[in-house]
């Protein structure tokens, strides 16, 4: 079933177009990669897509509901959760304040107080970081606050996640944790379209992979076919690549 | 009623070069420094009440004024980014929360600099105008003050626009306010450039204040409803836009005679607010805005 | 059971009892203290109002708000034109509602914009309100000359104040434990977030910065017989939007008493600083924000606690807090 899908997806800044009549599709329980080098307009695809930007033209739809329009709260309260490329978590929390957020306001009926805090633990719980649940965020290394990124966003209970460079920043032992966590996402049942620069993550676990060059979509396939397109590895020709193995 | 149609926008015209020139003051400090001055009005009232000191205490003519008192405001707008800004910007965890701090510094001074000019001044009226025959045109009289000040702030104006379009130091202050790392990155020295910016805005702020002092009575308590003119202004013309700011403070001086002229001065800034109420609704960006 | 660790295992009962003595010194206060230092108080739980309303808003969610002079003021217009014609307490309230209006047209126009938009408009709106009022007055309503209250008797004065600090400290306390206090925790932290996580974060900001306005709206309509002589020019007066941000400041924002700190160090240098320099005191405060935003950002109650963190009597705490929990 295709949980999220964009026609003629396009964004313009000015004379700029960032996105550029981008078709795409997300099949339920995929992990999709979004490639392609800086600019290229991933992120803005997941500010369309999450509501953080209005679309210039073309529709997105997530479960047949159009998403146009709809201010960021709302896109998450119907299954769309996600983390930011530069961090965005709340500084002036602890760590389970933080996910707590997400697990009192990411469901679309009111939750009582409990229910949010039992969410907010588990979410900390699958993420591997319970026993820092009361510190405070600053103190935590930068894959850890990668960490409760996820957690906060896994306790909207979204149907959909979109990870923005997860990796980014991270060392190679923290990236293929981080790999393993996206994995278990999954297997939770939770879809993921994940935006990345990490060569080893996109090839390790994405089963599909889009690559956007300009704001538009180049091309599309899985990570063998993408591997050896030929117009992929020319515009990553001079881009450093972090093969992180 | 309607005969007084031109006269007033004339007046307005002139009046709000003026404000122009203080908006454009305070959008530079907003925009390069990211500083929201609401001490700028007190700079303007420290110019004029300056420029009183100087003429009746050493004679200097308030013409002549500008030489002097001019790039004195230069330099404590200058010294004011280097020690007081630079320092808290050091000092503070990120972009947003410098801004807000740097705000409720620069309310801080509104009250240091105008008590301090109060307990020199005191509170009274001065009267310190110059010029002020009479010149017709349009069939109307106008005070020969007011056609100078105008000129000459229209000529700084135009003269600040093309400084900072056509120049490189110009460009350079325009890369700062846009992205300070990669300017700083490529070469601009940016600590100059906003001890530079925050300087030109005092500048500015204090030429609209001896011009008005050609015009008007002044006294220590003018800083305060000028700043907030040159908020409207400022916001009404776009955040950080220069040119906008000079469009929109003479739209302001015509709409200002206009309610004075046709309804009751008393309504003056309730319409500034109409005004901007209406702005923030419809295009927030202001008249020269992006996006 | 050692001292150190009483105290620690007690915290929450002492300080409970401590805020019982306080409230039982201010109530009874007026039983046997003189009229000067009824008013003197009375003016400190005044600005313990404000101060703690307006860090509630814009000390969570860093949207500067410069106008709550504007929503004091016209709680005192309030009073000015409705003294004798309705009970007290029904002034107070229409007070704070017409504040509450207020402050919601004001959000709903400027909050969900930029933070420094909010900031500009409430700025002038002071200046705004202020000719507003004193043109339908004058020229409308025919009071050029303002309106005269009947003088205030201290102590009923007094109390209700105080009833108001009582009701403002209990709400704001209660929102802030409350999700609503995550959610402006949240927007200041990082509103984009925020949005993203579910929060309808313009909607939020409208709500609570009325809420917070309404409190300052009722400080307002209570205070005013207490300056006796009311006009529109006098009632709305920018210092009254600057002195709660700066005992807000100076007492520290991340603690809930912060604020009813800074209103008594300040309330008390108000008053007292007016008698020997006049409006010249002003001069002092504007220095001493400036002193405080530069080198005590975190204000009063933030420089204890990162002295707690470090200083022997918080590690001689730490360690009774291990020791209970190791013969647990």
């Amino acid at each position: 079933m295709r949980i999220l899908e964009g026609q003629g997806v396009t964004k313009n800044f000015g004379g700029l177009a960032a996105v550029s009549h981008v078709d795409f599709h997300i099949d339920q329980g995929e992990i999709v990669g979004l490639i392609g080098p800086n600019g290229a307009g991933k992120t803005t695809l997941f500010n369309l897509t999450s509501g953080a930007l209005p679309l210039s033209s073309g529709e997105i739809t997530f479960k047949g509901q159009k998403l146009n329009g709809l201010k960021p709260h709302r896109v998450c309260k119907i299954g769309i959760g996600r983390t930011f490329q530069e961090i965005k978590i709340f500084g002036n929390m602890p760590v389970i304040q933080n996910v707590l957020v997400g697990a009192f306001f990411g469901s679309p009926n009111r939750i009582s107080a409990a229910d949010a805090a039992r969410e907010a633990s588990q979410a900390l719980e699958f993420v591997g970081l319970s026993a820092m649940a009361g510190d405070s965020i600053q103190d935590l290394t930068l894959a850890n606050q990668k960490r409760v990124e996820v957690a906060r966003a896994l306790a909207t209970r979204p149907e959909l996640l979109l990870l923005d460079e997860l990796m980014a920043g991270l060392n190679p032992a923290e990236v293929s944790e981080a790999m393993e966590l996206v994995t278990k996402i999954r297997d939770k049942g939770i879809t993921i379209f994940m935006v990345e620069h990490v060569m080893k993550a996109i090839m390790g676990i994405c089963e599909r992979i889009m690559v956007l060059h300009h704001g538009e979509k180049i091309a599309e396939g899985t990570p063998r076919e993408i591997a050896a397109n030929k117009k992929v590895i020319e515009i990553y020709l001079g881009e450093e690549t972090h093969a992180g193995s | 009623m309607i005969e007084a149609l031109p006269r007033l926008i004339m007046t307005g015209i002139m009046d709000g070069s003026i404000y122009g020139l203080l908006a454009m003051g305070l959008t530079l400090q907003y925009g390069v420094c990211q500083v929201l001055n609401i001490a700028h009005g007190e700079f303007l009232m420290l110019a004029a009440m300056l420029t009183w000191t100087l003429s009746a205490t050493f004679g200097i003519s308030p013409l002549l004024a500008v030489a002097i008192i001019g790039p004195l405001l230069f330099a404590i707008g200058f010294l004011l980014q280097t020690t007081l800004f630079r320092f808290l910007k050091a000092r503070m965890p990120s972009p947003p929360v410098f801004e807000g701090n740097a705000l409720l510094v620069a309310f801080g001074l509104f009250y240091i600099i105008s008590f301090v000019a109060r307990i020199n001044w005191g509170a009274r009226d001065y009267v310190n105008t110059i010029l002020t025959d009479r010149v017709s045109f349009l069939g109307t009289s106008f005070g020969l003050n007011q056609i100078i000040a105008c000129v000459i702030a229209v000529a700084i104006g135009v003269a600040v626009y093309l400084f900072l379009s056509r120049t490189r130091p110009g460009r350079a202050i325009r890369a700062t306010a846009e992205d300070p790392a990669t300017a700083g990155l490529m070469g601009v020295n940016t600590n100059m450039i906003l001890a530079f910016s925050f300087g030109l805005g005092a500048l500015l702020a204090g030429i609209a204040g001896i011009m008005i002092s050609w015009r008007n009575p002044i006294s220590t308590y003018i800083g305060f409803n000028n700043t907030v003119i040159a908020l409207v202004v400022v916001t009404l013309g776009g955040l950080g836009s220069v040119p906008g700011s000079f469009i929109a403070g003479i739209l302001i001086g015509i709409i200002s005679r206009l309610v004075s002229g046709f309804w009751e001065p008393l309504l003056i800034v309730p319409v500034y607010y109409a005004v901007l109420m209406v702005l923030l609704l419809v295009k927030p960006a202001g008249l020269l805005g992006k996006r | 059971m050692d001292i150190t660790s009483f105290i620690s295992t007690h915290r929450k009962l002492l300080a409970l009892g401590f805020v019982l003595l306080i409230l039982i010194f201010l109530a009874t206060f007026p039983l046997y203290g003189n009229e000067y230092y009824i008013n003197l108080l009375t003016t400190i739980l005044m600005y313990t109002v404000l101060a703690v309303s307006w860090a509630m808003f814009s000390g969570a969610t860093g949207y500067m708000s410069l106008a709550t002079a504007a929503f004091f003021g016209i709680g005192i217009m309030a009073t000015a034109f409705l003294e004798g014609t309705l009970p007290s307490p029904v002034i107070i309230v229409i007070g704070g509602l017409l504040s509450a209006a207020l402050a919601f047209l004001i959000g709903l126009v400027t909050l969900r914009l930029k933070g420094i938009y909010f900031t500009i408009f409430t700025f002038g709106f002071v200046m705004f309100i202020s000719q507003t009022a004193y043109y339908i007055d004058s020229h409308i309503l025919g009071n050029a000359w303002g309106h005269e209250l009947p003088l205030p008797d201290p102590g009923m004065l007094h109390y209700t104040m105080l009833g108001l600090v009582v009701v403002t400290l209990l709400a704001i306390y209660f929102i802030r434990r409350s999700r609503y206090g995550l959610v402006l925790l949240s927007i200041g932290g990082n509103e984009e977030a925020a949005e993203h996580m579910g929060i309808n974060t313009t909607k939020m900001k409208v709500i609570l910065f009325t809420i917070s306005s309404a409190f300052m709206g009722a400080a307002g309509a209570i205070y005013a017989p207490a300056l006796v002589h009311v006009e529109a020019r006098i009632a709305f007066n920018v210092f009254n939007s600057f002195v709660p941000i700066l005992m807000a400041i100076f007492g520290g924002m991340g603690q809930f008493y912060g604020p009813v700190i800074g209103a008594a160090v300040f309330g008390y240098l108000d008053r007292t600083l007016r008698v020997e320099l006049a409006e010249y005191f002003m001069l002092v405060f504007g220095i001493m924000l400036v002193v405080v935003i530069m080198f005590l950002p975190n204000g009063i109650t933030g420089l204890i606690q990162s002295l707690q963190k470090t200083r022997p009597i918080a590690k001689l705490l730490h360690r009774g807090k291990e020791e209970q929990h190791a013969n647990t």
